[in-house]
């Protein structure tokens, strides 16, 4: 094994009132594609931050080549020679990829002191180039997709000439072939002796890519190893820290009647022919890579996005909901993706957020019933166990898990007969996760039928009862609980599938 | 322990703060000139916020839901000058029936300005930006640029704000009254809270079945409303309605809200911090000629109040940012 160019030792970092990160470990090697493996809200990203300048660390030490190292700004770990290619691409649409490139570190040239276009524009191509990316480098960048800009926001990273290249999530946005693409380039590199830190929870890409890896939780390290050394399950549970028993409490339930059948259901562009049914008591796990449409199937369920083909049939008769209030009045509640954006309103009280959805109910010729309203919020605000002062503080003033929690109690007071949870557990500890599976699955016992949206693969196989894997607005195979394994399960979410012959 | 935590969260409070603020104000000026809390002065106090107020509100609710209605200051103009014209030309017809006439004609005004943003989909800036124009336009046209003065009023049209009921003016009444049921309306009805969820949460609002067009609608005509009251009674009180009646008032509304802790984000406040905020611009304007400073101060003088509000926001704001911040790296 190759020297270390990146030690960290027993790094801290609190924030007030909260410990982030409590004495991590982490050896970086040259040559060695390291992960570092957490859930959300696992530390990854504080640690990140860190290393690159962001945050500085309350104690610990970090040594970078041999020396003590303390980087003050980000650009100082730049200099140095660490660099990180970030989760969500931070990048000025309105300029041009060269601009975007050498935003930071504009190349001067001549004697006043202007900036050297026509130097930069050069070594952009060359870069692009060597990615074998096929990207003009006088395009703007909000005319890329996705990829392309996730692309370019590599570039960036690799156009200081570092030694330490950190990518966080780097496939989250990318299709199959750009993942393969990444995966060059990342090999690339690996050639050329950097050293690189792999951050995914995607443990196909951790054994395809990754030479060595880290596990953190909850702000703490766990532990290290060579992935060749490792099985998925020994990772998992390194990950999640406790009996997979006890993270997906799913308890056997007999499946009920049908409740709703989705025919060749089809929007143009999004998704086609999804076509699936959905049982009382049943808990469908919908499994895919980012994109493949399985939010967009929930949100026309909802109402919220537009059919353009195909039938829904809700307790045997059509459905065709055009507004969330008509797939409200059936019964169907719809938790969005992103809880912070789509969910909870911050201004607004716990109590009020919990009865949104129902004000027209809960108000007479548009006068509210305050009373009423104030049994259902501490009804089910108590159920979910929302740790608050009160129920009369802002959202905004809870943990994400408690957030969380709110819109869980918001769409339950409706009494809906179908949940839809679309990535329920995103970014929240292990402890609220545990327990938001254990109300899904009483809930489900009593014959709730739940459709839950998950890209953590853990969660999926924990709690489904059924999975249904899409890929590029198809669906591409489906599993019972017990057919289900995360290789098929990926396979069928890069689409691969067919290959098996399912 | 308990009494301090909780002094901590009231002081918190915009609406504490700026009643501290309007009581060491008015001390200070009482000190100068002791008139200045005498019952004559704080009726006049109150009778010239009382319009403020009262469009401030309606401003309010805009605000709430994360828009501006730049075109106050020209409904006003317009209806008061339609309403004073129909007094001009029929001073038979009972001023209740002309008072109605001017509110009916803001809210249609307004609901102009709700149309545009629902369905013409211009955002709420732009499209008061064009309607300020056009109404002040409206309102040269209507008037042939020609003033009705008072003696050109009846009697009757100019004792509407200032014929009194038991010692109070009907301008303050009025403004009670819309205080009031518009407390009313953001706490207790659907509606009201519709405002602040769309103000909060856009997305989320969607995703609960609560419907922006409908909020625009209400909000753009109820403040519409408000200024068709506020353009009858701003004639009749200065028995005058000139063309340029009202010019620039929009930037006074803004700042009432500002001051009252409204988030110009959409999503918080409330209407006891806008009358609270109205009311302390009232003060200082009224206060400035009692300490003998030039009324050419005044201007200068609001525009620094309304920026140290802004810069407290941002103060507030941030110290929040921090503590959500704290809570999500958790």
């Amino acid at each position: 094994m190759s020297d270390t160019v990146l030690k960290l030792e027993n790094i801290t970092k609190f924030f007030p009132g909260i410990k982030a990160l409590d004495g991590i470990h982490l050896n970086i090697r040259p040559g060695e594609v390291h992960a570092l493996i957490g859930e959300n809200g696992a530390g990854k990203s504080t640690l990140v931050k860190i290393l690159t300048g962001v945050y500085f660390p309350t104690s610990g030490k970090i040594s970078y080549k041999g020396e003590d190292v303390s980087f003050k700004t980000a650009i100082e770990a730049q200099e140095a020679g660490i660099t990180a290619i970030h989760q969500e691409a931070s990048m000025f649409p309105e300029l041009s990829v060269t601009e975007n490139i050498y935003m930071g570190h504009h190349l001067k040239g001549g004697k006043i002191g202007a900036l050297s276009w026509r130097q930069m524009k050069k070594q952009t191509a060359s870069l692009l180039n060597r990615m074998e990316l096929d990207i003009n480098p006088d395009t703007l960048v909000k005319n890329l997709g996705v990829a392309q800009r996730h692309m370019v926001e590599i570039a960036k990273a690799l156009s200081i000439d570092a030694d330490v290249v950190i990518m966080d999530e780097p496939t989250s946005a990318l299709t199959l072939r750009e993942v393969e693409d990444l995966y060059k380039i990342v090999r690339q590199l690996k050639a050329e002796g950097k050293a690189i830190i792999f951050i995914s929870h995607k443990f196909d890409e951790i054994f395809e890519i990754c030479d060595y890896f880290t596990v953190l939780r909850d702000g703490k390290y766990i532990g290290e190893g060579r992935v060749a050394d490792h099985n998925i399950d020994e990772i998992v549970t390194m990950m999640v820290g406790r009996s997979l028993d006890q993270m997906y409490p799913k308890s056997d339930v007999e499946k009920g009647d049908e409740i709703l059948k989705l025919d060749n259901l089809s929007s143009d562009g999004v998704f086609k022919n999804i076509s699936f049914n959905l049982c009382r008591g049943e808990i469908l796990g919908f499994f895919g890579l980012v994109g493949a449409g399985r939010t967009e199937v929930m949100r026309a369920i909802f109402g919220i996005d537009k059919i353009t083909s195909g039938d829904l049939t809700l307790r045997g008769k059509r459905f065709r909901p055009h507004s969330a209030k008509d797939a409200m009045r059936q019964q169907i509640a719809y938790v969005p993706e992103d809880r912070q954006s789509q969910g909870v309103i911050l201004e607004m009280s716990i109590a009020k957020n919990i009865t949104l959805p129902q004000i027209d109910d809960l108000s007479t010729f548009g006068f509210l019933h305050s009373k009423k309203e104030k049994e259902i919020s501490v009804e089910y605000g108590s159920m979910m166990e929302i740790k608050a002062a009160s129920w009369n503080v802002d959202a905004d003033t809870l943990s994400g898990g408690n957030q969380q929690k709110v819109v869980l109690a918001k769409w339950l007071s409706t009494k809906p007969e179908i949940l839809i949870l679309d990535e329920p557990t995103k970014g929240i500890d292990v402890a609220t996760k545990a327990a938001v599976h254990k109300f899904v699955s009483d809930l489900a016992s009593k014959g709730l039928a739940v459709i839950m949206v998950s890209s953590e693969l853990p969660e999926i196989l924990g709690m489904s009862d059924r999975v249904i894997v899409m890929h590029e607005g198809e669906i591409t195979a489906e599993y019972s609980r017990d057919e289900a394994d995360s290789d098929r399960i990926i396979r069928a979410a890069t689409g691969h599938a067919w290959a098996e012959g399912s | 322990m308990k009494v301090a935590k909780n002094f901590k969260t009231l002081m918190q409070k915009r609406e504490v703060t700026l009643i501290i603020l309007i009581v060491i104000l008015t001390a200070v000026v009482t000190f100068r000139a002791p008139g200045f809390i005498k019952i004559n002065n704080i009726s006049r106090i109150l009778n010239d916020t009382s319009i403020l107020m009262i469009v401030a509100i309606g401003q309010f609710f805009v605000i709430l839901t994360g828009g501006i209605d730049l075109s106050v200051g020209s409904i006003i103009a317009f209806s008061g000058m339609a309403a004073s014209m129909m007094n001009q030309y029929n001073p038979a017809l009972p001023v209740v029936l002309v008072l109605l006439a001017g509110i009916v004609i803001g809210a249609v005004l307004g609901a102009i300005n709700g149309v545009l943003v629902t369905f013409g989909k211009v955002p709420p800036i732009i499209t008061t930006l064009g309607t300020m124009s056009i109404y002040r336009g409206f309102t040269f046209v209507l008037s042939r640029g020609q003033w009705v003065t008072a003696h050109e009023m009846s009697e009757n049209y100019m004792n509407i704000p200032h014929g009194h009921f038991i010692g109070i003016s009907n301008l303050i009444w009025s403004a009670v009254i819309v205080v009031v049921l518009t407390y009313y309306f953001s706490k207790y009805t659907r509606s009201g809270r519709e405002v602040y969820a769309i103000g909060g949460n856009k997305t989320a609002a969607h995703f609960v079945g609560v419907s922006k067009p409908k909020v625009d609608m209400i909000i753009f005509s109820l403040s519409g409303l408000l200024c068709g009251l506020a353009g009858v009674m701003w004639t009749a009180r200065y028995a005058a309605a000139v063309n340029e009646t009202a010019a620039g008032f929009e930037l006074q509304t803004v700042a009432a809200c500002v001051l009252g802790g409204v988030s110009v984000a959409g999503g918080s406040g409330g209407i006891p911090g806008v009358v609270l905020g109205a009311l302390f611009l009232g003060i200082i304007n009224n206060a400035l000629p009692v300490v003998n400073l030039s009324p050419f101060f005044q201007m200068f003088i609001q525009g620094v109040v309304v920026l140290l509000a802004m810069f407290v926001n941002t103060l507030m704001g941030k110290r929040q940012e921090k503590s959500v911040l704290k809570r999500r790296c958790s």
